[in-house]
Formats: structure tokens, C-alpha cells, sequence
């Protein structure tokens, strides 16, 4: 094969190396930054199984089996994805791997769209694995394939930390040739000790993986992508990743240990470069971890968390600041920003979300609400939607709000949660609920996808990552089967009766689920929504400028300020205005006007 | 180590979820990488499929180390709408080049009437950036072409003149690899009128 370069993605190059490493079975379930990985790998590369997976502890749970079939395998997921994922992953530290085992774990600093800021480093710590840390694409392709031969060579899980500014950037990268693993297929029954963790035998792996630690630690001393660069040696920084990318656009004259494995830390590598360096500083996005660990073996350091903040992503002018002292200056503008209204994503002209939401809202309950685009109804002006805790607490948090409130509580609250969600994690609450004698309410919104990630499919839509059709599961049937009794079906745009069945079951003393039917993703192609009218516009005449049709934020409809009256004489302060571009003719916005001021354009 | 000649270039585009600015970013990275430098692109998406604002830092050069432009370090806004043009006006050197594409599109407190939409800010960028401000409007121009969604071609064919040392063939080479066949021909036309209209 020529040498060719390719501008990738982050993630786009995480997956052809999982291809070059001879990969032949992946697993994920959607989370940003993390979810392009799977799907470049289900569109590419056609030698890899690929597969969504309902959640991230199921996503590593079938990898581990392929992997003791002597598969090479790798699971992709967010930060808060290993959360869930961690049960298996914390015992699959000890019982180790057959086939290479490299589980991505993507952070997100500064939240640009997840419910917490966590450094997943101290995953690696806390289940004793090895990590890897790239910095731009060329190392997420070098550093994935790297890893699958540490799997091997420690028999060990190796997780690979992605963050949003490598994930989501994209650089050159030589592409290289597939080379299968040597790790014959095939089950070996005798291996009982290794794969079976009941007490007496988890008591040997406890042995090994510490001694296992110890063989890492040698390793990650004579690692190739732990790289030390001197130059002038009064200071030396200690950076992975992005942030070494961002310390040495800053400081190119100084040394720099770069560390590609971040976890075990090289130690004699580190003690070296100390006699190298005079002052040693540290620049880490997020938590103080190699601070806290070069700190423990003894050494000082000049400077890391002392200025360098330890939440937020950081960016090359955030340690120029911090290190230099002196605040950037910005050109002489006198626009502030921070003045000028905000833009945050708002929920899609013609949502079905937004309807159902605004149900709840005249219903004034309570929402115990969970991940997903409908998360966004609880900004203004809906501001229905009242927690949003982790995938699948919902149902959990209505049930126990319930229990405290008991009878008293009927009709007041409800979970709400999309069908991805409840595959996700849903179902296990439900079943509580219902055995528990709860008497909880639980909307599930089926928009026939994953919205929220970019549309990926999952058990529900009726196809695979690689677009077969597949079982679709009919959640009737399903929530019938965990013991609900009380199930009711609402087309969301019909607003006065998803109202009134949503009021009727919030007040049944019993556990009941409500399912969206008619209301697929507005931006779903393969469903071809299509309205009774193509837009709607305003009758000025009859538009006395009440503002009620603004209350459910839909971003066709805006407010154009100027007194006037309306034909039969009512004066108004402004009218609202449809931007029929944007307008899908979903009709929501015409069931709440009272003046009949809505009505249909046509093209 | 990095020279002090080692210039790298740094573009920041900015605009709305929808308005095919991650596309026109994918634009410029082919045109640079095969121009012969190294590139490094990073975007911000997410939370939602459409209506939250985008922004993409790129940049280019003989080596380029970090993803993230420095603030106040660009050389080139490239704006796909005019609000989203103004709040990263403190990013642009003093001696940097801005293009704008003269489209509104209101945030939700527009919207609702809770805020103003900013007015004038072409002549705010004109104030402080004099005649390296160019402002067209290119849902207008794509229009006439028949697919307002080309727009953001029609502004990456306007953005090209900024840099004569690339030949025409090589942005139109990086338009057909990165679009399906079948709109070649519009963007390609989509491209040329942006050309002429800067």
C-alpha cells in the first residue's frame, strides 16, 4: 500500500486503527464526544462486527465474550458511559482478556453536553488498568493499535481517553494495512481460574494484577509515545494529550515529558527527567492527577494546580495566562459577548417533544426528566422538565418521590425519559416500580431513534448500525410483560387528549406508562413526516399579540414589537411573526392560539 | 523546536447548527492539507441536532501543534450569520480578515422578545477592522441558483479570494471529493458565484 495521508477525525482515526490492529468485534452506545467511533467503523470497515448496544455495561459485557473467543474487541463510549459500564470492567481488570481488549472512554471538559465534568483517568487507577492518552488524530490511530498489543502482552482491558478537543478535531494521519491479531479463535474450557471470579480464585488474579501493575510500570519506562524533548532546561513541563499540544504552542522553548501512557506513570522516566530539568511544572486538564502522584514520589513541583484550574477544558492562551501572570489583552473592542443573547440549542421546529412537554406544563407536574433532547424543555420558556440525574433515573426518582408523598402525590409528578433511554436503563426501574406496589407514572417518548447523539439506531428502531432490518421491540408488549397494567398509547400532536390521558393516568393509584405513538424525529429522513400543511403563517387581523403561542419556544415563531389593533378593534402591543423557512406545519402552535390567528400558508 | 517563521494561520469560523459550517470547514482542510501544510481542525457540536451555535477553529501551517486558536489570534473570521459574527469579535487581530454572511438568525430570547437582536454590526466591524471586512449575503446568491442551502459554498468561494496562492482547481477538487455526485454541478456554480461576489 502507498503512503497515504488522510485528514481524520479523533474518532474516525480511533477507528481505523481498531481496523489496522485487526479488530474484528466492536461495541458502543452513544454519548458525545464518543459516538462517532462505532459509526465510522459500521460505515468503513466492513471486517469489524459492529454493534450498538442498548448501554455501556452491555457494550462491555458482549466485547469481553468476543475477546475470550481470542477476538480482538473494543467498546467505545462518554466519561459518565463507564460509569455504567464499570461493574463489568472492574472485575474484567482481574480476570484479563484473550483477544486484545481496548475500551474508549471520551471526557468531556467543560461540559459542552453532558450531566457532569469527570477526569477518567482515576478509572485507570481505581481498576488498576493501563491508560492511553492521544493528542491529535495521528496518535488516536497509533495509540489505539498500540494499545490491543499492550492488551495482549499484560493480558489486561486498556483504556484509551478521549476528550472533546481530540475526538472532535481533525488532522493528518498516514493510513496504514490491516494486520490480523495472532491470537487464535477459540474457547479454552480448562481456563476456569482466569474467567470464573468467585473468592478463591479472584484471590490469585488479586496477586497477579498487582504484579501485573508492577510489569506496566517497567513498560511505561521504555514506552515509545512517553517521550521526553529537552531544550532549555530551566523549565520542564510534565503534559498528555491536548494539553501538551496546547503547552507547547505556548512554550516551545521549553523541555517537555510527554507522556502517551498516563497510567501506570513511568517512574524512572520521571526521575530522569528531573536531574534533566531545574523546575518541573505540570499541565493536566481537569483533576490533579500527576500532580498528586509525582508529588507522592517525592518530588516538588513548581507549578500545576497552584494556577492551572482544575475544572473547564483548558486552551493555549487559559496556560499562558496561568504560567506567565499577565492577562491577555484583546484587541480594543467595546463589544462585550457576555451582552449579546445566548444561542443554545433548542429543541427542532415541529418536535414532537415540545408538545408533550407542554402538556405537562399546563398540567403543572412535576417531571423527574433523564438524558436526551427533551432535557432541553426545562430552559425557559417551557421549563418543564424538573431533574435530570443519569440515564434511567427517572423512573426510579418518581418512584421514590412517590413513596414519600403516597396518595397525596397522585397526579402531582411522572418520569419522562425517550425510548433509547429506556432501553438504555429504563426497564430495571419500571420493573421496581411495579414490584415495589408503586403507583408512578412513566412517558416514554418514542421519537424511533437516538436523538440527542446524532441519530444512531438501537433495539427499538428496527435496524442495525449497518442499516438491516432487525426485531423492533414493541414496548406494549414489553412493559406489559414487567407487570403494568395501565398502558396507554398518545399521539403528542393532539394536544387536548395527550393532556387529558396524561392527567387520567397520573391520577391512577397504580403503575401505568403512557407511549408516545405518531412521533418520530422530526429530522428522521427514513421517516418522511409529513403535516397536513406545509407552514403555517399569521393573520394580523386576528393576532392580538398575547404571546401565548410563545410559550412553547418553537423557533418558527418570534415576536415583532408595534402597537396596532386587530381588525375588530382590539389594541396589541406587537405580533408574532412565522418564519415559514423554518416552520414544518406541525400545528402544535395553532391548537394553543384562541384567536384562530394561525392558519395554514401555502407555497 | 518552532521557529519564529514557522507562521501559522489561524481561521476561526462561526455560525449556526444547520448552516453546513462543519462542511465548509471540511472544505478547507482538504484545500490546505493538499496545499502541503499540516492542519489541525477542531469543532464544537453537540446537544441537539439543530439552532445551537457552531464554531470550528482551524488552522494551518508548517507545523501546527495545538487544535484551539489563542484568543485573540485570528487572522480570518469566516461568519455564516451576523450575531454569531459579533461575539467573537474580540478573537480577530487587529490587522485580521473577516468575512460575514449577511443572514439573521434569532436566538429563542429574540425570539420570545426578551432580547434584541444586536443592530449594525457590519458597521461595528467596519469601525474597528476598516476595509478587511466583507460582508454578502449568500442564502440570496444560492437562491438564485435554485438551493439556498448552498450558501455556505457560495462563502467558501468568497472566502478563497483571501488566499490567491491557491488555485481554483484545488478548492473545486476538495467541493467534488467531499459531496455526492449529484451536487457537484449546483455547488460548483454555488463556488464561482462566491468568487465573483468578493
Amino acid at each position: 500500500m502507498k503512503k497515504e495521508i488522510k485528514v481524520l477525525q479523533g474518532n474516525s482515526a480511533i477507528a481505523r486503527g481498531a481496523w489496522e490492529a485487526g479488530v474484528k468485534f466492536a461495541s458502543a452506545y452513544p454519548g458525545t464526544p464518543s459516538s462517532e467511533i462505532l459509526q465510522e467503523i459500521a460505515d468503513n470497515y466492513p471486517d469489524i462486527y459492529a454493534e450498538w448496544s442498548p448501554n455501556e455495561k452491555v457494550a462491555v459485557e458482549v466485547a469481553s465474550g468476543a475477546s475470550i473467543a481470542g477476538a480482538r474487541v473494543m467498546a467505545s463510549m462518554k466519561h459518565v458511559g463507564l460509569n455504567v459500564a464499570s461493574d463489568p470492567f472492574m472485575t474484567l481488570a482481574y480476570t484479563g482478556i484473550k483477544g486484545g481488549m481496548v475500551i474508549v472512554v471520551a471526557d468531556d471538559p467543560n461540559v459542552h453536553s453532558s450531566q457532569n465534568e469527570q477526569d477518567s483517568r482515576n478509572w485507570a487507577r481505581f481498576a488498576k488498568v493501563p491508560m492511553l492518552e492521544p493528542g491529535d488524530a495521528q496518535e488516536c490511530k497509533d495509540f489505539t493499535k498500540i494499545a490491543f498489543d499492550i492488551s495482549e502482552e499484560f493480558d489486561t482491558p486498556v483504556l484509551l481517553r478521549g476528550e472533546t478537543r481530540v475526538s472532535h478535531s481533525d488532522s493528518p494521519v498516514v493510513l496504514e494495512d490491516r494486520k490480523e491479531s495472532k491470537i487464535p479463535i477459540g474457547l479454552d474450557p480448562k481456563n476456569a481460574t482466569k474467567y470464573v471470579m468467585v473468592p478463591a480464585y479472584v484471590r490469585v488474579r488479586r496477586k497477579f494484577i498487582e504484579e501485573r501493575m508492577r510489569k506496566l510500570e517497567a513498560y511505561a519506562d521504555g514506552f515509545k509515545f512517553n517521550k521526553m524533548e529537552i531544550n532549555d532546561p530551566s523549565i520542564g513541563i510534565i503534559a498528555s494529550g491536548v494539553s501538551y499540544l496546547y503547552a507547547k504552542e505556548v512554550f516551545p522553548e521549553y523541555s517537555f515529558l510527554k507522556l502517551g501512557m498516563i497510567w501506570p506513570l513511568p517512574k524512572k522516566m520521571i526521575a530522569e527527567f528531573y536531574k534533566k530539568v531545574k523546575r518541573v511544572i505540570i499541565v493536566e486538564e481537569l483533576d490533579p492527577f500527576f500532580e498528586t502522584e509525582i508529588k507522592a514520589m517525592g518530588y516538588k513541583v513548581f507549578h500545576g494546580k497552584d494556577l492551572i484550574p482544575n475544572m473547564y477544558e483548558l486552551s493555549p492562551e487559559i496556560i499562558e495566562q496561568a504560567l506567565k501572570g499577565k492577562k491577555y489583552k484583546a484587541p480594543k473592542i467595546k463589544i462585550k459577548p457576555e451582552d449579546l443573547p445566548r444561542r443554545p440549542p433548542n429543541l427542532c421546529a415541529g418536535c414532537s417533544h415540545r408538545a408533550l412537554f407542554y402538556a405537562l406544563k399546563k398540567l403543572g407536574t412535576f417531571v423527574f426528566g433523564d438524558i436526551g433532547c427533551y432535557t432541553l424543555t426545562a430552559a425557559p420558556p417551557l421549563q418543564a422538565l424538573h431533574t435530570c440525574i443519569c440515564m434511567g433515573a427517572g423512573i426510579g426518582g418518581a418512584h421514590g418521590a412517590m413513596k414519600v408523598f403516597g396518595k397525596e402525590g397522585l397526579g402531582k409528578m411522572c418520569a419522562v425519559l425517550g425510548d433509547s433511554t429506556f432501553l438504555h436503563s429504563g426497564v430495571a426501574p419500571l420493573m421496581d416500580v411495579v414490584y415495589n406496589k408503586g403507583n408512578s407514572t412513566t412517558i416514554i417518548l418514542d421519537n424511533r431513534i437516538t436523538g440527542m447523539t446524532g441519530h444512531q439506531e438501537h433495539a427499538g428502531t428496527g435496524f442495525t448500525v449497518r442499516q438491516e432490518s432487525t426485531n423492533m421491540v414493541d414496548y406494549e408488549v414489553l412493559v406489559k410483560a414487567l407487570g403494568v397494567k395501565s398502558i396507554k398509547k398518545v399521539d403528542p400532536y393532539k394536544l387536548e387528549e395527550t393532556t387529558k390521558i396524561i392527567k387520567e393516568e397520573l391520577a391512577k393509584d397504580e403503575p401505568s406508562v403512557i407511549i408516545t405513538v405518531n412521533s418520530p424525529c422530526i429530522m428522521l429522513k427514513r421517516a418522511n413526516r409529513k403535516f397536513k400543511n406545509p407552514f403555517f403563517v399569521i393573520n394580523e387581523d386576528n393576532c392580538r399579540g398575547c404571546k401565548m403561542c410563545l410559550e412553547i419556544g418553537c423557533p418558527a415563531i418570534s415576536w415583532r414589537e408595534g402597537a396596532g389593533a386587530t381588525k375588530d378593534g382590539h389594541k396589541r402591543k406587537g405580533t408574532v411573526f412565522i418564519d415559514k423557512g423554518v416552520c414544518v406545519g406541525c400545528d402544535i402552535c395553532t391548537q394553543i392560539c384562541k384567536y384562530e390567528a394561525i392558519v395554514p400558508g401555502k407555497r | 523546536m518552532m521557529k519564529k517563521n514557522d507562521k501559522v494561520t489561524n481561521i476561526f469560523l462561526s455560525g449556526v447548527g444547520g448552516q453546513g459550517t462543519i462542511l465548509a470547514s471540511n472544505i478547507l482542510t482538504e484545500v490546505f492539507l493538499n496545499a502541503g501544510y499540516d492542519v489541525k481542525k477542531s469543532e464544537v457540536h453537540g446537544m441537539a441536532q439543530r439552532g445551537g451555535d457552531v464554531t470550528t477553529h482551524f488552522r494551518f501551517g508548517k507545523k501546527v501543534y495545538s487544535p484551539l486558536i489563542k484568543y485573540g489570534d485570528v487572522d480570518f473570521l469566516l461568519s455564516f450569520e451576523l450575531l454569531e459574527s459579533l461575539r467573537y469579535i474580540n478573537w480577530v487581530k487587529a490587522d485580521g480578515k473577516i468575512l460575514i454572511n449577511k443572514q439573521e438568525v434569532f436566538p429563542p430570547a429574540v425570539n420570545l422578545g426578551l432580547a434584541k437582536y444586536p443592530q449594525g454590526v457590519e458597521e461595528v466591524f467596519k469601525k474597528y477592522f476598516k476595509e478587511n471586512v466583507n460582508v454578502i449575503n449568500g442564502q440570496e446568491i444560492a437562491g438564485k441558483l435554485g438551493n439556498v442551502q448552498a450558501a455556505n459554498v457560495v462563502l467558501i468561494g468568497a472566502f478563497s479570494k483571501f488566499f490567491p496562492e491557491i488555485k481554483e482547481a484545488a478548492w473545486i477538487n476538495a467541493i467534488k471529493g467531499l459531496m455526492k455526485e449529484k451536487l457537484h454541478e449546483l455547488n460548483i456554480k454555488a463556488f464561482n458565484e462566491g468568487r465573483k461576489a468578493l
